[in-house]
């Protein structure tokens, strides 16, 4: 046969064997990340079923009821409407901010050394520890104009967090909006600032709002600035308004975890499986209003 | 004539009438050119985009500028609605005078400047609106909000877009073929109803069909408006236009003539090789 | 009839711009809104700075320069090279480096998880990986990525620990604490993973096809490719990532508290409790600290001193990815 032996001196045993060796390194560390995810999460759930089968810990206490000094007495309402609570505020004070900023810097701001300095602060912003915005807010607002640990001071603290997220999600969004429909507004005698608010805003506003929703899902789970800023770390009441003394979800995660007795870490854990769920939940919407809106523009 | 006919000249004979008290003011006027262009130049950076143009422009009739691409047809275009200050590197010089005024002048205000003199794009660019809003927007933006729904029906009739879509007007621009969105971007920029349209070779991004209704529509036109058009389709300019400008390449205005001069008796030579197609 | 035209004035004036107030107040609006980030940053500076000077000397920073003179409590010897970290002893002591010693433990330890399996999944992800396989596995680590670190510190002490680090080194008959700084190590490197392989992958979808044909052509395999080429093409973006993972891990606190304990101790042992600046601010905002003490001004000297640190980090990963951008047309 013509072409027998005619790569013999092409000798690929080594290449093949070290490609092989290569692939699987690269596939086993790709799949290392997804297998601690699963062990986390059936970690999780084990701990979690524990403590109403072991431990009998009623689940309905646990929805209903705010936290205790006893185990079996203690709920995680109080927690979870803090939460809710943190999150109302935190919207509202960087949403609007957040927009705004991400609307001068693209539709607005000139190329001077002025942007370029706001734009290098973001980065450097997003690039903060979460806990020194804790100790912001806690020598500024809580000590400074001496509001004290209040809900308030809880959600200034992860606003800031969460403003160089939503600005950079909400620069993206206005920069996917087409150029076209800016021309076709402008040519048609609107201002600058009616195209955007009636064009580009309208045309960019699923993006803004998938890019908060993440936002708030990680806003939902930090734990180290509330502390800080002196959040009650287990709610053993339903907090009342912004300018109550607050617990939420992830710091009495944190109180319960750290207690001493087997009870407390189921708790624990069941804590993490709402925190989790909602979060989840979060990220859900966040995913189906981008998949709904994307193929509009 | 069928019923529907009937309604519709109606409407239109209702329309024209009430166009005619808007408009009573200019008709004086009719014997001066609209736009008077005088050694408008245009840079991009250190580079020259525009030579120096001089031309007239007059009013109600099809103004067509053709050429090759990368002439300056289009930039050109965009300088008469100052749409070239968005441009960051863009710098204008020369005059363009609209009615007499400078619109380069210190003092005038291109949004002002936009609302008399209104644009259609290359590419049909629809807001992410209802049918009806797309329509309405000049005028709501221009606060000319009273008898909305004849305004819109109106500018729709003469984008003989109305039969098409009277009966969807809530649903999504967006949903509209590529031609029906062409001439839903004229019936917006007529709506809120300019003296002088731009349009920056709206065709082309059209079927054959498409292309057809729009050029049967651009003829229309003109009898209210003064159009301006780009378009790299020499036999599209012939059909339509009053007077041609024919850009070559540098971005220099070579001749401007009327339309049957041009193209049968040009006076200058590229022109007529461009036009016979021995260039470019 | 148009409402906006006056017939008797001629077309001129109507092009003429008018005062557009509401434009300029629009705009100042939302400079302002943009103004507020640089403000925050200002504001962490002064605040730091202000209050770590309390720290330091016996007045704050604004006192000192409104009434003058300030006597010095703390010297930066002390702090800076001291070995012990006790401030509410009865004989208190302010070495930061036990301190820095847990953070780096942790930051160290991390990147030699994170990095070496970050970058492989990055390989994988933009060399090897089918589409359909690809748009699985990056949104399940953006899903890793956003589990908050107060539940990988959960899973630090109620699986890592127990499950894992302890039976091991038994076998070798060593023993673990149960707050120990491997469980810390583990879990930042997991949650700093999806980071690095985020952004690297990013970084090696941007080198051009060309590049890779270009290897291909020489006869080169996909791993000689991946290695040879698309790593070195990429490597200012992959660098950036890793200096990213590492700022990260520097700020990390609720897993590290968590995990870790909250003994500040001078060791190299991964296996006995140790403390981070993190993990002290944590302890110490729990200990209700009253205004204006050394114990409350600590907080401001270690958050000065651990801010200095990511910001050089962050500051260091902005300088590559602009002095080392590649560009490909």
């Amino acid at each position: 046969m013509g072409g027998d032996g005619l790569f013999e001196d092409v000798d690929l045993t080594w290449v093949k064997r070290k490609g092989t060796a290569f692939y699987l390194l690269c596939l086993a560390s790709s799949l290392f990340g997804i297998v601690m995810l699963g062990f986390l999460i059936l970690d999780v759930l084990y701990e979690a079923a524990l403590g109403p089968i072991e431990f009998e810990i009623s689940l309905t206490t646990f929805l209903t009821d705010p936290a205790s000094r006893h185990p079996e007495q203690a709920g995680y309402l109080g927690a979870i409407l803090g939460s809710v609570w943190l999150m109302v505020l935190t919207v509202i004070l960087s949403f609007f901010i957040g927009v705004g900023s991400a609307i001068y810097l693209e539709e607005y701001a000139p190329d001077t050394r002025i942007t370029r300095l706001i734009e290098a602060n973001l980065t450097n912003l997003a690039g903060v520890p979460s806990i020194v915005y804790g100790l912001l807010v806690l020598a500024v607002f809580v000590n400074g104009f001496t509001l004290g640990s209040i809900l308030l001071a809880g959600s200034i603290a992860l606003a800031l967090l969460v403003m160089p997220i939503i600005i950079v999600s909400s620069q993206e969004a206005l920069r996917a909006v087409p150029s076209g429909m800016r021309d076709g507004s402008s040519a048609t005698g609107a201002t600058r600032w009616q195209t955007i608010r009636h064009v580009v805003l309208p045309a960019a506003i699923p993006g803004i709002m998938t890019g908060t929703i993440l936002a708030l899902a990680r806003a939902i789970g930090e734990t180290a600035p509330l502390i800080m800023v002196g959040a009650i770390l287990s709610a053993i009441r339903l907090p009342s308004g912004p300018f109550d003394s607050f617990g939420s979800m992830p710091t009495q995660i944190y109180y319960w975890a750290t207690a001493p007795g087997p009870e407390w870490g189921h708790l624990a854990a069941m804590a993490i499986v709402v925190l989790l769920a909602v979060m989840l939940s979060m990220n859900a919407a966040a995913v189906l209003l981008r998949n709904r809106y994307e193929k509009d523009l | 004539m069928s019923s529907q006919e009937q309604t519709q000249s109606n409407a239109e004979l209702e329309i024209e009438t009430e166009i005619q008290s808007e408009r009573s003011d200019r008709e004086t006027r009719a014997d001066e050119p609209v736009l008077e262009v005088r050694e408008l130049d245009v840079h991009y950076g250190d580079e020259r985009a525009l030579q120096p143009v001089n031309a007239d422009i007059p009013e109600k009739k099809v103004t067509a500028i053709i050429g090759p691409s990368g002439c300056g047809k289009s930039t050109f275009l965009r300088c008469v609605n100052r749409m070239n200050d968005q441009i960051d590197v863009c710098s204008v010089g020369g005059e363009l005078y609209f009615h007499g005024k400078n619109v380069y002048d210190d003092d005038v205000d291109p949004v002002a400047l936009r609302r008399k003199i209104g644009q259609v794009f290359q590419r049909p660019n629809p807001f992410p609106k209802s049918i009806y809003d797309n329509v309405a927007y000049g005028l709501r933006i221009q606060g000319k909000t009273d008898d909305l729904d004849t305004r819109v029906e109106r500018a729709l009739r003469r984008a003989a877009l109305w039969s098409e879509v009277e009966d969807r007007l809530d649903e999504s621009a967006l949903d509209l073929s590529g031609g029906q969105q062409q001439r839903l971007c004229i019936a917006r920029a007529i709506a809120p109803d300019p003296e002088v349209l731009l349009m920056d070779e709206p065709a082309s991004a059209l079927d054959p069909i498409a292309t057809a209704k729009v050029e049967d529509l651009i003829e229309d036109l003109a009898e209210n408006y003064t159009v301006v058009i780009v378009t790299h389709n020499m036999q599209q300019a012939a059909r339509i236009s009053d007077k041609t400008a024919v850009f070559l390449t540098g971005g220099e205005l070579v001749e401007f003539d009327d339309t049957t001069t041009i193209f049968e008796n040009p006076a200058n030579q590229a022109v007529e090789d461009y036009i016979t197609g021995k260039f470019g | 009839m148009s409402t906006d035209t006056d017939p008797s004035q001629g077309f001129a004036d109507e092009i003429v711009r008018k005062d557009n107030a509401e434009n300029r107040r629009v705009r100042r609006g939302l400079f302002g809104c943009a103004a507020i980030t640089v403000l925050t940053t200002v504001a962490i500076f002064v605040v730091l700075i202000d209050n770590a000077f309390g720290f330091f000397f016996d007045v704050r920073l604004y006192e000192a320069t409104l009434q003058g003179g300030a006597t010095q409590q703390i010297t930066f010897t002390e702090y800076f090279t001291g070995a012990r970290w006790a401030p509410s002893h009865s004989t208190p002591d302010f070495g930061i480096l036990p301190l820095i010693n847990g953070t780096l433990m942790v930051t160290v330890g991390a990147a030699f998880v994170s990095i070496p399996i970050g970058t492989a999944t990055a390989i994988y992800l933009s060399e090897y990986a089918r589409p359909e396989v690809r748009s699985k596995l990056k949104p399940a680590l953006e899903v890793l990525a956003g589990v908050p670190t107060i539940v990988y510190g959960f899973f630090a002490i109620s699986f890592i620990t127990p499950i894992f680090i302890r039976p091991f080194f038994e076998l070798f008959g060593v023993r673990a604490s149960f707050f120990n700084a491997l469980a810390a190590i583990i879990v930042v490197g997991i949650m700093t993973i999806p980071m690095v392989a985020s952004i690297s992958e990013d970084a090696m979808q941007a080198v051009p096809d060309d590049l890779r044909n270009g290897a291909y052509a020489l006869g080169a395999s996909r791993h000689e490719v991946s290695m040879g080429v698309v790593l070195p093409a990429s490597i200012s973006g992959v660098f950036a990532s890793y200096i990213l993972a590492i700022s990260r891990a520097i700020g990390e606190t609720m897993a590290v508290t968590l995990a870790m304990g909250a003994q500040p101790r001078m060791s190299l042992s991964p296996l006995v409790e140790m403390m981070t600046m993190t993990s002290f601010m944590v302890s110490r905002a729990r200990g209700e600290s009253a205004v204006g003490s050394i114990d409350y001004q600590s907080l401001f000297a270690v958050g000065l001193t651990l801010f200095v640190m990511t910001l050089a980090a962050n500051l260091l990963n902005d300088y590559i990815k602009r002095r080392y951008r590649e560009v490909y047309q």
